[in-house]
């Protein structure tokens, strides 16, 4: 069965806590976490609602696979309203969390309402209950976490947890589990602080004993876990370096945004990349990576556990960041570094450390802190806003001031914490703003990579790798290699990496098994732990489902068409070096084809027989 | 020819595959609450270790043990608890100076690794070989051969 079939419902508005039976035809229809708490989120809310008003819901969403022993096995999404993008929001995370809810008998929790006062969830099994968190408002994630375990007194817990930024207003705000892995994307931490609710913490002894057919279970995800173990991405590549591979890769093939997007190649892109984490360091002879850390159940292992040089500028007086935590992933490097032409490895790690202490998308803050420095470069923001700094690119020192100011809240940190499409506006530029729907980009240059541009104007979630993750093709030539620089075609592979992820995301599996694992690899493992027959066709087709719930729920909220588009500067400036030099997205010509491919409106608009067929509600 | 699990900490990702198979192995579920072998992630220091009973010859929870539920398994070495005798006390628990047999509250009796009767169902989930079954007379190979390579007529 692999579904615990059981809800846990939080209402913070009246402190009732009430278990309730999962639906099961939604599970049939949309499979667990991103897909069927989605479901729920269509079934119970109003997509018009006020993202950070008491209408809206967050619900905490785990798969059928999380918990179990399949490789990667141990995700959970979180799945609201964005108050950044005012689309739909579902930030993945990995950690132990996500198992550990499992563990406890649950399926995911839907928190509802708003709390008068700050408060925290404890759930023992089967045992909920909402407790005062006003020591906790205030204090950031790895100071919370503290004090909880010390409240818990039980090592094992696990626990997520909202920052200082989120209860401050930062649109972009994470939640964060296991001190560093995070829902990081859209502002789903923004939308848990404006509920009051601080953390929740779940310890789980009761286990999952109920996949539907064990010995085929037991075989299919031991293949499972032989095909990544011999696949050199992730066999190799991914355990070695993590998705830091990709720092000198991207920048090779001219792909690597730099300098808020108006460049495409970084001269200091490997003083920054995976090979630079490995090199032992002058002061100490120690590299910055120490080792390579997994998710639960996870055997491919990309984490990376990382130290900061002690006597670099940024913590030599601080001994209390002479630690090891979670290092650079390649999309936070990027934002952190190549975006702000930024090539102190140590500034990043550091930077990093507190996008995880105080709960920051990483990706979200290092692009509103390039825009920043371009506002800043033409004037329109002085050191009159910035007490005094320097806002330049390539400055460590000011991103360092500018992490610890968002993170608090403090000063211009709150104007940092808008996200940069807001901030754009604020101060009169709203051209230099690197945003879909109001999301920051990710790592990858739409002009020098063409099928991402499209993935990112048409993401549900607004400016995302994750939501189609074309790079794997047009650059890794997984499953098959196409060209980066051509957009013809593109429109069918984007639909194909968006339908297949939004399955995966479902399953409570990690999208990065997909570099080894074709669907023909997935559903066998999905249809072993689960009732009915999971066909890699029907996970292709639960996939496009979601997705065009996801896209429904966004015109009811008030998208269009005219918002699946990329900033001018990547549609009419062309890149300047490298591979792509001369290079624009060609988004005009892909997008037309993409809504014919879904089976939409010329105006973007989900059609009637799209919607019959699929079955989708409303 | 007798074997012992041989732990190489420095291989560890903390994945808990180990935890998943063993539970599964002795409980029937995934479970890692239940696992006689831990996985202790130690965050500030950035190291995974994992733990479990060691088998010691001269057992300090058999000899605590009143009821003499604690028993040598003749194949393969392991201390092994008859569940049918032991009478929950906890002695063991007490006795052990490792901590690595342990009270299940779901059975109200103590748990330990049995070595799966001689083929450790963590030793195949492991992904990286953190956790090996091997020769009991030679648990010290892998290091012997670390350092033999160091020396300077190696090539």
């Amino acid at each position: 069965m692999s579904w615990t079939k059981k809800v846990l419902r939080v209402n913070l508005s009246s402190g009732t806590v009430t278990e309730e039976p999962l639906n099961m035809q939604w599970a049939n229809d949309y499979l667990g976490q991103r897909g069927l708490a989605t479901r729920y989120l269509v079934e119970e809310t109003d997509p018009a609602c006020d993202p950070l008003g008491p209408d809206n819901k967050l619900i905490m969403a785990t798969g059928p696979l999380t918990g179990t022993t399949a490789s990667t096995g141990g995700r959970y999404s979180v799945i609201c309203k964005s108050p950044l993008t005012n689309a739909i929001a579902c930030s993945n995370s990995g950690g132990f969390f996500g198992a550990e809810l499992k563990f406890a008998g649950w399926d995911m929790i839907i928190f509802e309402g708003r709390a008068a006062s700050p408060m925290y969830l404890s759930i023992e099994n089967e045992k909920a209950t909402l407790k005062p968190a006003d020591d906790l408002w205030g204090k950031s994630v790895w100071e919370a976490d503290k004090m909880l375990r010390t409240k818990h007194q039980d090592p094992q817990t696990r626990i997520a947890c909202i920052g200082r930024s989120a209860e401050q207003g930062c649109l972009y705000g994470a939640i964060v589990n296991d001190l560093h892995r995070a829902a990081g994307r859209s502002g789903v931490g923004t939308v848990m602080a404006s509920k009051n609710l601080k953390a929740v913490v779940v310890r789980g002894t009761q286990g999952l004993a109920n996949v539907d057919n064990p010995e085929a279970f037991m075989a299919t995800t031991k293949a499972g876990k032989k095909v990544l173990a011999e696949n050199a991405v992730t066999g190799q590549g991914l355990p070695a370096y993590g998705t830091q591979v990709l720092m000198n890769v991207i920048n090779e093939v001219g792909a690597l945004p730099t300098r808020n997007m108006r460049e495409t190649q970084f001269e200091g892109a490997h003083a920054v990349s995976a090979e630079a984490m490995a090199e032992p360091r002058k002061s100490d002879g120690k590299p910055n990576l120490t080792t390579n850390g997994a998710c639960y159940a996870c055997t491919i292992a990309c984490g990376r556990i990382s130290t900061v040089d002690r006597t670099h500028f940024s913590v030599k007086d601080k001994p209390e960041y002479w630690i090891n935590s979670g290092g650079l992933e390649y999309e936070a490097a990027w934002a952190l570094g190549p975006d702000t032409g930024i090539d102190d490895i140590d500034a990043l790690t550091y930077v990093n450390f507190l996008c995880n202490e105080d709960g920051m998308d990483p990706i979200s803050f290092g692009s509103t802190v390039a825009a920043a420095m371009e506002l800043f470069e033409i004037g329109a923001i002085s050191t009159a806003q910035t007490d005094g700094v320097e806002l330049k690119f390539g400055s460590a020192e000011a991103l360092v001031w500018a992490a610890e100011a968002t993170a608090k809240g403090e000063g211009f940190g709150r104007d940092l914490g808008m996200g940069s499409k807001r901030l754009c506006e604020k101060y009169g530029h709203p051209e230099l703003s690197m945003t879909v729907k109001g999301q920051e980009f990710p790592a990858y240059d739409p002009r020098g990579i063409q099928g991402i541009g499209l993935a990112y104007a048409t993401s549900n979630r607004g400016a995302c790798h994750l939501r189609g993750y074309t790079i794997a093709s047009e650059i890794l030539g997984i499953p098959e290699k196409t060209d980066p620089l051509e957009s013809d075609g593109k429109a069918g592979l984007v639909k194909a990496f968006q339908d297949a992820t939004a399955a995966v995301d479902s399953a409570g599996l990690c999208v990065f098994t997909t570099f080894a694992w074709t669907m023909d690899d997935i559903a066998p493992q999905v249809d072993a732990a689960c009732v009915g027959d999971w066909s890699s066709e029907r996970m292709m087709e639960v996939g496009e489902r979601i997705w065009n719930m996801e896209r429904e729920y966004n015109t009811k909220a008030g998208l269009t068409g005219a918002d699946d588009n990329l900033p001018a500067r990547l549609t009419t400036l062309p890149a300047n070096v490298g591979p792509a030099a001369g290079k624009v997205s060609e988004l005009d010509k892909m997008l037309p084809e993409y809504y014919a491919v879904r089976g939409w409106n010329t105006d973007g608009s989900v059609t009637s027989d799209t919607h019959q067929r699929l079955g989708l509600p409303g | 020819m007798q074997k012992s699990l041989h732990i190489d900490p420095g291989k560890c990702t903390g994945c808990l595959q180990c935890e998943s198979a063993c539970s599964l192995e002795n409980e029937g579920m995934f479970n890692p609450s239940k696992s006689r072998i831990k996985v202790f992630t130690f965050h500030d220091e950035g190291r995974f270790v994992p733990y479990t009973c060691t088998q010691c010859d001269e057992a300090w929870c058999m000899q605590a043990c009143p009821v003499d539920a604690i028993v040598i398994n003749a194949e393969t070495g392991s201390k092994d608890v008859l569940e049918d005798i032991c009478v929950g006390c906890k002695v063991c628990t007490i006795a052990c100076p490792f901590g690595t047999i342990n009270y299940n509250t779901s059975s109200g009796k103590v748990v330990k690794c049995d070595l799966c009767g001689g083929d450790p169902a963590c030793v195949d989930a492991c992904p990286t070989q953190a956790i090996t079954y091997v020769d009991a007379n030679a648990t010290g190979l892998d290091k012997m051969r670390a350092w033999a390579s160091k020396t300077d007529n190696a090539t």
